[in-house]
């Protein structure tokens, strides 16, 4: 018998794999995505590229079930969260969220983001709330921050606190949905760091991201999308240093050069 | 002779600086002092109206502000829940409600709770009960449509994130919306004890025994007694200030915060 292996917070306890076959959502007449299929497996970490409005928060939203889909099947490890008979909550639980706009609530502490769904979700005591939150804090390098409001943190940190609030509910999957990109960009790195070691860890990924070198070094697999469908898919470095396919190609020239223009006009 | 815009906003405050001074000047050197302070400041009749001002009228005042504040807010919360509520009809009864109650003046709805119900149903309310009701549903239509507005301003990235935590709709609503909301909605909620509190006074419509006078119609039937002049009812204002003044300045402390909170994101 060996206990050691269960800190909590110090790594994913099971990563979860989640397998998306079929997925179709759409807004009245809006098709969104029209028949996404993916898999992830457990610990690995996927990115998902593509251009503004081509459906990749949706889909992101569609796993954790902020959004309903009207067709297709979601499963995280054996559990099809698509079934209508689903505990909606019980998934929840399971799948860590992280928001371009961080989402803290800023009527509560740091430490109290971190805590309270901890106590009223998880039913955990005060103090077991408390030492998981706390050990999480020092995860993202914010322990001394653990009283103040999240209005006195930048961006990058309050970031970082909404990253340890989502591990310290023990996730078996994370899902982050274009974390940096409402940062400074002095802050994106520390947030980076941090996924690029959540990753290191073992933790199932679902990454929505415009930062390209962070997909090819840190992305098991690269998933290009573009108008509801997945275009093209393959290992990070692939995707991203030799795209196979034309769009794949014009958006990461794009993305890449953002200075150029494509043709001068007067 | 060109003045900048600064000058000119100078010159004109000036101007209505000096107009405000001889409108009082005027308004002192006119007015009968004598005659008004005999009539409507006059010490002793003052001082023939405590304790019972203060003991019976403005205690009352407050006791029937309170109630109704407390019969809004209960209706006030189930009609902004039934406004949002996923449900047409109860959308369509909220809207119909606020509607009525925030069109009809307050006066109306006393004379029909006070003579209107007794004679449809024979049935005859305690004076507290229709007060505290009629109160209620005038202050609750204003109340339904505060707290919708404030639940609104909570950004739905609030909800969405308790959501993704594992919370339950009523636990998010509970733990994370309603208190940013019930934030938002104080500097309205305490305008409208202002209003309640000036609106109890309508209760004189209900025929009341002297226990039960408040401010107004204590001020009142003070002035119907021989030579009393006008002063009970100053005084009964001032009374009444004594209750909003306060209340004003809570609401703007309110608002400040409120606004500091705000500009820090
Ligand atoms: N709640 C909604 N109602 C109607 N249309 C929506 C809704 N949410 C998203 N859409 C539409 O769905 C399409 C895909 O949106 P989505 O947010 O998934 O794109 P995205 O790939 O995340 O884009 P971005 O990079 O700009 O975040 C867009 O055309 C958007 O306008
Ligand atoms: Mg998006």
């Amino acid at each position: 018998m060996n206990n050691t292996a269960s800190v909590p917070g110090a790594t994913a306890s099971h990563p979860a794999s989640v397998s998306i076959d079929g997925l179709h959502k759409s807004y009245g007449s809006l098709d969104v995505l029209k028949g996404i299929s993916l898999e992830v497996g457990p610990g690995e970490v996927v990115c998902l590229i593509g251009p503004s409005g081509s459906g990749k928060s949706t889909l992101l939203r569609c796993v954790n079930l902020l959004e309903t889909p009207q067709q297709g099947v979601i499963r995280i490890g054996d559990v099809e969260v698509t079934d209508p008979e689903v505990d909606i909550d019980a998934v929840r639980r399971r799948v860590g969220m992280v928001f371009q706009q961080f989402n803290l609530f800023p009527n509560m502490s740091v430490l109290g983001n971190l805590t309270v769904a901890q106590r009223k979700v998880l039913g955990r005591s005060e103090a077991e709330a408390r030492k998981t939150a706390m050990l999480n804090l020092e995860r993202v390098g914010l322990a001394e921050k653990a009283e103040n409001a999240p209005a006195q943190l930048s961006g990058g940190q309050q970031q970082r606190v909404a990253i340890a609030r989502a591990l310290s509910m023990d996730p078996e999957l994370m899902l982050f949905d274009e974390p940096t990109s409402a940062l400074d960009p002095e802050t994106v790195g520390d947030v980076l760091a941090i996924m690029r070691d959540l990753a290191k860890e073992g933790m199932t990924m679902l990454v929505v991201t415009h930062e390209m070198a962070f997909a090819r070094d840190v992305a098991d697999r690269v998933v290009f999308m573009d108008g509801g469908v997945v275009v093209e898919e393959g290992p990070a470095r692939e995707v991203v240093g030799a795209p196979q396919h034309k769009r794949t190609q014009a958006f990461l020239s794009r993305v890449l050069n953002p200075t150029q223009v494509d043709a001068p006009e007067d | 002779m060109a003045m900048t815009a600064r000058e000119r906003a100078k010159v004109s405050r000036g101007v209505q600086y000096g107009l405000l001074v001889v409108i009082v000047i005027a308004l002192v050197f006119i007015a009968d002092w004598n005659t008004l302070i005999s009539r409507a400041l006059n010490p002793s009749v003052m001082a023939q109206q405590f304790p019972e001002i203060i003991t019976v009228a403005l205690k009352n005042t407050l006791i029937y502000t309170a109630l109704g504040f407390v019969a809004g807010m209960s209706g006030g919360i189930l009609l902004a829940l039934m406004r949002l509520s996923s449900v047409a009809p109860y959308r369509w009864i909220a809207t119909l409600y606020i509607e009525l109650f925030r069109g009809v003046p307050a006066l109306l709805v006393f004379l029909a709770l006070g003579f209107g119900v007794p004679l449809a149903f024979q049935v005859r309310f305690n004076n507290l009960v229709t007060v505290m009701l009629a109160l209620g549903l005038v202050s609750a239509a204003y109340i339904a449509e505060s707290l919708r507005a404030g639940l609104q301003a909570v950004p739905k990235g609030q909800y969405e994130a308790a959501r993704s935590l594992g919370m339950s709709h009523s636990r998010a609503m509970i733990t994370i919306v309603i208190p940013q909301a019930l934030r938002i909605v104080l500097p309205p909620l305490t305008n409208e004890v202002i209003l309640l509190a000036k609106d109890s006074s309508l209760v004189y419509l209900l025929g009341m025994t002297v226990s039960q006078y408040e401010l107004t119609k204590f001020g009142r039937e003070a002035i119907s007694g021989s030579g009393a002049g006008l002063t009970p009812l100053v005084l009964a204002g001032v009374c009444y200030l004594v209750i909003t003044v306060p209340l004003g300045l809570l609401a703007r402390y309110f608002e400040q915060r409120a606004d500091a909170r705000s500009a820090r994101h």
